[in-house]
């Protein structure tokens, strides 16, 4: 079955005025959301302690509210977590750091709104080790970037290399852009997804790319934006199955996988969608207008051997 | 030259890797049994001798158990079900007796022949299996303060002894100050205290008519207390999770000032913190017989040389200053009964003694206080600034007349059974050099560890269904040859993290769910080049060839890529989230092996060298 061959002559860069319009006003947008709302920063990073307890039947939060206003407890965030029977207490860290006592307190109280409550998770961050994470998080991250672009642009011309890198920035800004919107909750588990969104994005450009490159060396007649055109529809199908077969497993996470994990699948999400269509508009259009020619693709003779490739 | 044969070597391997994967992969799938696993509370490897001891002990009482085995110098038993398992565990901790720690655990039901051999199923993460995680901080001022309060006191005595007059001795910060009268004295106490501890920077000092020795230790002493200090928290550590009865515990420093604590399958956090991170220990003192408690209370001030304490009824008691003997002098406690009150016996090395000894015989008739002494952590608002204080907490827990001289062994009533039981615990296992607070904690119950294997398997399952099912309407015959590799890539990396023992956790399915939906991206690679080239009217042999061989370096740099990223994750990361990083690291070094390799294999077997007109792709 060949389902994308047929119709797959389409103009793609034709479009990429509307394109960059798009992504312009999806970038601002997720900057003014980070700069003006933020991230919602779990427990993980600002520290803090979630305890989460499980009832037999489903059970409402305004009792637990009031109970724990009661002892005292008045700035807990009290939600369900993944089901009506599953409820966290939030707290800051620095309304308790003695998390073994607010635990305890927390769950004793739980159990007077249900006796049959039961302590299924706690997770507390001292507000120390919370900095630490998010330092290294975010040192993990850039180091992350640098290192992926330095083997980009080991394999790469420049003029690529800096498509591979806008488009890249572009990903991770609307991923982070939609977290921030939608105040999802940002942990260590998003942050690795960030860091697997970066990874799928660059795949998916450098598979373009390297289309790009072997084009233009066989077409060249053709002006840039026809090879890049047909690279594009060439490496559509593939762009695409992969696309599905990555998000079909990551629905199935997403569903079947269970709360912990769900922030970690919508990130991969968001940055497997926005990542394929930046591969296309973004990372490719880039590359035109930096004006990438042939001329910038004559290969040194390191990278035609590769060319010729190991084969299996 | 014939297209798409691959020499035997490349058979061999592919077929040789696909054998020795599913071998070490196969421990997986036998399950868990009860079980009940026996260790030496001192780390120690147990041998032959323990293993029959246990299954004697069992066969004495009648417990029926399954397999009984030594694995990493652990006794494990196996039993039919967790009432015998418990019955089990009873008997041998009570039968067994001191050196022996003894803990329930689920214990794989791998057969002996693959035990033997060394294959173990995957170990499971603490979010998998139940469990508590505790990250200490040793308070490392409190540490320095400790030794500085320690010359303090050693100086006032030496200068005694040395018969130099002293205006003061007193702990100033990070220095001690001694202040003298005049030069002579200061240039006597400085060579005593120089003679004493060679290491210390002592300086002079004249402020007014005082005479000062500035005493400070150098940096050198401290990185030394500081070491000694989280090394002795270690090890303490590590004998209160004895005294716990876990299995499989992990005690480890992290960094300059942290121990990591692991207890999986323990359910509830606040036993195993209170025996954990308790920091107390025992003075015994003798009660002010002088003076009168009551009008101390009523001044709100102890006469000199006594302190003012509250017994447990609240009735307000003198204790004297001076320590007959501390907790670290202890050398066993246990709990028990004393004439139905619950009592706690305990044991004195020869210094406390005999210092008890001359204590009591002296002071017949008179009273003698235990007191209980506990580091706890407040937070304090101080500038706007949360800042942590530690703040010591002191309980008198008895007042008892002494009826006897005693020396090297005596008991401790007043108690409630419950706190017998943990004092004895935390006098048995020792006393932490400075205080320690819990700065992370990660406790998930058995049943969400439970639900999260159950969740993720799921996710994997429906994941790898819903790819190959799409794979295979898309790419038909070739699809399922893509799919073939899929299982063996999932098969590679159970084995792998079979045979590394990295621990399993909820992210590092999610790894395996998002490899399964990635490794397929090779063989798309591939097969759509292959597609090209059957259009571009190459003959499937050459068009087979030639799509192998061009989406190579695609295929390697996008791999590349990725695996930078999972590689940087696994440096910086931590807990659960390194176990990401290692399935993900794992999925892709072995997806490039199926999907190029064990592919190829394939292909080359079905349609390599052969008459092909079509091919169904």
């Amino acid at each position: 079955m060949d389902l994308f061959y047929i119709e797959s002559h389409i103009e793609f860069l034709k479009a990429r005025k509307l394109a960059f319009a798009i992504s312009a006003v999806l970038i601002i947008v997720s900057l003014v959301s980070l700069a003006t709302r933020g991230l919602n920063f779990g427990i993980e990073f600002r520290g803090g302690v979630v305890i989460e307890a499980g009832f037999p039947e489903s059970i409402d939060l305004p009792p637990i509210r009031a109970a724990l206003e009661q002892a005292g407890i008045d700035r807990s965030v009290v939600q369900h977590f993944g089901s009506s029977r599953e409820v966290t207490v939030q707290l800051m860290a620095d309304e308790g750091v003695d998390a073994g006592a607010t635990r305890d307190q927390v769950m004793s109280i739980l159990r007077t709104v249900d006796a049959r409550a039961e302590l299924r998770r706690v997770e507390f961050v001292g507000p120390q080790v919370g900095r630490e994470l998010a330092e290294q998080g975010g040192l993990a991250a850039l180091f992350a970037l640098l290192m992926i672009l330095a083997y980009v642009s080991f394999r790469f011309q420049w003029k690529f290399s800096l498509g591979a890198v806008a488009a890249l920035l572009h990903d991770v800004m609307i991923t982070l852009g939609i977290f921030s919107l939608l105040q999802l909750p940002f942990d260590l588990a998003v942050l690795a997804a960030i860091l697997a969104v970066i990874g799928y994005s660059l795949n998916d450009t450098i598979v373009i790319f390297d289309r790009i490159r072997e084009n233009m060396l066989k077409m060249r007649r053709k002006t840039t934006e026809d090879v890049i055109d047909a690279s594009l529809n060439q490496t559509l199908s593939r762009t695409i199955m992969t696309g599905v077969t990555t998000l079909l497993v990551l629905l199935a996470l997403y569903f079947l996988g269970g709360e912990a994990i769900s922030g970690f699948s919508i990130a991969l999400i968001i940055g497997v969608i926005v990542g394929t269509y930046s591969s296309i508009y973004i990372a490719s259009a880039t590359a035109l207008a930096l004006k990438v020619t042939t001329l910038d693709l004559i290969p040194p003779q390191a990278d035609k051997d590769e060319q010729s490739g190991v084969v299996p | 030259m014939v297209l798409n044969r691959f020499p035997l070597w490349k058979n061999l391997l592919v077929i040789g890797v696909v054998l020795v994967g599913i071998v070490f992969a196969l421990p997986n799938i036998f399950g868990d049994a009860p079980a009940v696993q026996v260790t030496a509370d001192t780390g120690q490897p147990l041998d032959d001798v323990a293993l029959q001891r246990v299954n004697s002990i069992l066969e004495a009482r009648g417990i029926p158990f399954g397999p009984s085995y030594l694995e990493d110098g652990r006794v494990t038993v196996h039993f039919p079900d967790v009432e015998e398992q418990l019955r089990a565990l009873d008997l041998l901790r009570e039968q067994l007796g001191r050196g022996f720690v003894a803990a329930l655990t689920l214990a794989p039901r791998t057969p002996a022949m693959m035990r033997a051999v060394g294959l173990k199923p995957m170990s499971l993460g603490l979010d998998l299996r139940g469990g508590v995680h505790f990250m200490y901080e040793v308070d490392m001022d409190a540490a320095i303060g400790q030794a500085l309060d320690r010359f303090e006191t050693d100086f006032r005595t030496l200068l005694r002894d040395e018969r130099i007059r002293y205006k003061s001795v007193r702990r100033d910060g990070d220095t001690v100050r001694v202040v003298l009268e005049n030069a002579d004295d200061r240039r006597a106490a400085s060579r005593v205290i120089a003679n004493a501890d060679r290491e210390l920077s002592i300086s002079e000092r004249q402020v007014g008519t005082d005479f000062e020795l500035v005493v400070r230790m150098t940096e050198n002493q401290v990185r030394e207390r500081q070491d000694f200090a989280i090394e002795q928290n270690t090890v303490t550590l590590r004998n209160r999770v004895n005294e716990l009865g876990v299995s499989e515990p992990v005690v480890q420093r992290q960094g300059a000032d942290r121990i990591v604590v692991q207890l999986p399958g323990v359910q509830d956090p606040a036993q195993a913190e209170r025996v954990l991170g308790a920091t107390a220990t025992l003075e015994f003192r003798l009660v002010d017989e002088v003076n009168s408690p009551f009008e101390a209370r009523e001044r709100g001030r102890a006469p000199l040389g006594s302190a003012l304490y509250e017994d447990r009824t609240g009735q307000p008691v003198l204790l004297r200053r001076e320590v007959i003997v501390t907790g670290d002098q202890l050398t066993g406690a246990s709990a028990g009964f004393d004439e139905g009150q619950p009592a706690v016996f305990v044991n004195l090395d020869a210094r406390g003694a005999r210092r008890m000894g001359e204590t009591t015989r002296a002071n017949l008739n008179k009273r003698m206080a235990v007191i209980f002494i506990e580091q706890k952590r407040d937070t304090v608002e101080r500038d706007g600034e949360t800042r942590e204080v530690t703040r010591t907490e002191e309980r008198v827990i008895s007042v008892a007349t002494i009826r006897g001289v005693f020396s090297n062994r005596f008991m401790i009533t007043g108690l409630e059974p419950l706190e017998a039981r943990d004092l004895a615990l935390l006098l048995r296992a020792g006393s932490l050099a400075a205080p320690i607070f819990k700065v992370e904690e990660r406790t998930i119950g058995p049943s969400l560890g439970q639900e999260n294997i159950e969740r993720g398997m799921q996710a994997v399952a429906i994941g790898f269904i819903l790819v190959v099912v799409f794979v295979t309407i898309y790419y038909r015959v070739f699809g399922l040859i893509a799919n073939l590799a899929l299982l063996m890539n999932l098969v590679l990396v159970i084995a792998l993290l079979s045979m590394l023992q990295a621990a399993l956790t909820l992210p590092g399915i999610a790894g395996i769910v998002l490899t399964v939906g990635m490794a397929v991206d090779a063989n798309v690679l591939i097969f759509e080049r292959i597609r090209e080239e059957l259009r571009n009217g190459n003959t499937p042999q050459a068009a087979i060839h030639a799509g192998y061989e061009k989406a190579f370096s695609s295929i390697a740099d996008a791999n590349i890529t990725t695996l930078i990223a999972a590689v940087v994750l696994f440096t910086f990361g931590t807990g659960p989230i390194r176990g990401f990083a290692v399935t993900l690291s794992l999925g892709i070094i072995t997806s490039m092996f199926t999907a190029i390799v064990g592919t190829r294999a394939v292909v080359n077997a079905l349609y390599g060298g052969k008459r092909v007109q079509t091919l169904p792709i």
